[in-house]
């Protein structure tokens, strides 16, 4: 197999007449990294991967694949593959002929084209399926094939375009973890477009999150989650409260962030609760208790802080009921100083 | 009212047997019920397509002469029919036609519908350009073939724009009145035919597709050969009924653009009837019937239409 690219981005734009869809974003992409985009829809992620296919044309700035500048070179020649959201085979040949077909292309012979496509099928355990059309599969052996396409041109880059979201959940976890023991099996760069963020957490090792055509933050998954640099990301990515600026006297012009599980909340007369998180808080607010969800290992309870749009604190499922709480319950809600981080605006 | 004890033992044994004959009756009414729906269909079908072609094939089995038409049940008409060197030359003219303006047609039909489906942006566009298309279906047929006369003839527009030109010193004499001229009306009168059909098969094809065929190194006459072409059939297939089965039907269009120079199974069959030989007429019309359903049924074999339908 072909070994992994670098991608580097250069100030790299896409407008549509007056409307900026991506805009000068910068960001480098190391040889055999995977690299997840993620944002809401129209944040610009899906045309900046189209972008680095060479499916759209860039505005402005460049585009690096290795080290040669490739703005202008077409699709197949960029060293890339592209997956495409709905996988995009084409309906009137068999599943051979799908993953045969840019090497029918390039004016391969067709006895060896067809025995190298039945080899990478057999790599994503195809086999059985090789000589049915595309709509005689189910949608997790569609999204196989499609890949089976995208790899039999060796690519340095494969670009992939939500190809989790149409699949149902069990499988989206199923093809997931294929996913990415493929990537390290292969050892390419894999750039990957979702909105879903625990896709993002699990496959990742760099996650960029965009946010109307700028990045937010890019860094590896466990950076993105602890120290979520905007209030953007920090509600993206979730597990956040995010509190604002009054509510702290310490710096921090765009707010605060704390993680749901890192708040403590005990009932207010009992003025100390159970020892372990509670003593070590050493800030705290009152709130009343607006509702409580029991969700297996945690317990969600949502409280009304002032000044925040919603404030939500997961407890272990076993302490909340050694000290249980009710629905419009006067509680306290402490943290430690450590837990707290500034957010710029 | 109340819910209280089980019903008695009379009341269990009088009821089942009175819901059982409701039951019944309702079944077999509900049995009827989608022939019923059926049935005005069915009906219309009978009186302006069955009896009619029943009617042809009936009286092509009848005897004539002169003057009248006999009840009868002769194989003659047939006989002269197929025995007749005419008649097959005619056959394979018309055949010529049919051809000749399948080629056309497609070639025209098929590069129309790609633009307005790939080179075409904005769908309104697509919509007006698609109208200007149709504006020649605004007016009839023979209109549209007549109109051709004073810009093909001898001492026509396009004649004396030429000699005018110097391109040449001698009217050309085969734009009208020929083969040509009826190839020409044939393509002028039914490319839309095949646009319309290719058209929708082509729209219907995912755009990524084509973006899949570039991302694997394709140029765009193998995206054409390899994913267009191969996703349009069913619209070439419908396309190619409708002109191959006018073409063969047709009588007028071969009349006047060939100046009755030349003849298809249309005119032949407007001859029979001119001199009133009905039977020998039915015996032609239930022959090109089968010919040209013997067409139609090896083209949707060699293409599956159902999908587009």
């Amino acid at each position: 197999m072909g070994t992994g690219a670098s991608v580097e981005l250069i100030a790299m734009t896409k407008s549509y007449g007056r409307t900026v869809a991506v805009d000068r974003i910068d960001l480098k992409i190391p040889a055999g990294a995977y690299c997840c985009l993620l944002g809401p829809s129209g944040c610009g992620k899906t045309s900046t991967l189209r972008m680095i296919a060479g499916h759209e044309s860039i505005s402005d700035g460049d585009l690096l694949i290795g080290t040669s500048q490739v703005n202008d070179v077409p699709p197949a020649e960029r060293g890339t593959a592209m997956m495409f959201q709905s996988y995009a085979l084409f309906p009137h040949l068999d599943c051979v002929d799908n993953v045969a077909f840019s090497l029918k292309m390039r004016g391969l012979p067709k006895a060896e084209r067809r025995e190298r496509a039945r080899a990478m099928l057999a790599r994503v355990q195809m086999t059985p399926y090789a000589d049915r059309l595309p709509a005689q599969l189910s949608g997790g052996q569609q999204q196989r094939v499609a890949l089976a396409r995208a790899l039999i041109t060796e690519p340095g880059v494969l670009l992939l375009d939500e190809p989790l979201s149409a699949l149902d959940p069990f499988l989206r976890v199923k093809m997931r973890a294929e996913l990415k023991k493929l990537q390290t099996d292969l050892g390419i760069t894999f750039i990957h477009v979702t909105h879903g963020q625990d896709e993002a957490m699990a496959l990742a090792d760099i996650v960029v999150v965009m946010n109307n055509g700028r990045i937010e933050q890019a860094g590896s998954p466990r950076e993105v989650f602890n120290r979520p640099r905007t209030a953007f990301v920090a509600r993206f990515i979730g597990g956040h409260n995010l509190l604002p600026p009054s509510l702290l006297p310490a710096d921090g012009a765009g707010g605060f962030a704390v993680r749901t599980d890192r708040v403590a909340v005990w009932k207010a007369e009992s003025g100390i609760a159970d020892g372990n998180v509670a003593a070590l808080a050493d800030q705290t607010i009152e709130a009343t208790v607006q509702s409580l969800e029991y969700q297996g290992e945690t317990v969600h309870l949502s409280l009304d802080v002032p000044g925040t749009e919603s404030f939500v604190v997961r407890v272990d499922e076993s302490r909340f009921y050694s000290a249980p709480i009710a629905v419009g319950d006067r509680v306290l809600a402490g943290w430690r100083r450590q837990d707290v981080h500034p957010l710029t605006a | 009212m109340t819910v209280s004890a089980p019903p008695t033992a009379s009341g269990t044994g009088a009821r089942p047997a009175r819901a059982a004959s409701r039951d019944r009756r309702a079944w077999s009414l509900r049995g009827w019920l989608p022939y019923l729906q059926a049935l005005p269909l069915a009906l219309v079908l009978l009186v302006f397509l069955v009896v009619p072609i029943a009617t042809i094939a009936v009286v092509s089995f009848w005897d004539y002469d002169s003057i009248r038409i006999i009840p009868d049940f002769v194989l003659t008409n047939y006989e002269w029919l197929l025995t007749s060197a005419v008649t097959w030359q005619i056959y394979l003219n018309t055949l010529k036609f049919a051809a000749l303006a399948w080629v056309f047609t497609f070639a025209i039909g098929f590069t129309v519908a790609w633009f307005l489906a790939f080179h075409v942006r904005s769908v309104t566009w697509q919509m007006v350009l698609f109208l200007v298309c149709t504006i020649p279906f605004w007016t009839s047929n023979i209109i549209r073939m007549i109109s051709w006369v004073p810009f093909l003839g001898r001492n026509g527009i396009l004649n004396s724009a030429l000699i005018g030109a110097g391109v040449i010193d001698q009217p050309l004499e085969f734009l009208l009145f020929s083969d040509f001229a009826v190839v020409l009306a044939y393509v002028h009168l039914y490319t839309l035919f095949m646009v319309v059909p290719i058209f929708n098969s082509m729209a219907r094809i995912d755009r990524s597709l084509i973006e899949a065929a570039r991302d694997a190194g394709a140029t765009g006459w193998q995206i054409l050969w390899n994913v267009v072409l191969p996703l349009s059939k069913p619209g070439i297939a419908i396309g190619s009924i409708f002109v191959v089965t006018l073409v063969m039907g047709d009588f007028i269009t071969v009349r006047l653009m060939s100046g009755g120079q030349s003849a298809s199974i249309g005119t032949m069959i407007a001859n029979d009837i001119a001199l009133l030989q009905y039977p020998a007429a039915a015996a032609n019309a239930v022959v090109l019937l089968l010919v040209v359903l013997l067409m139609v049924a090896t083209m949707l074999r060699l293409i599956d239409i159902r999908k587009e339908l």
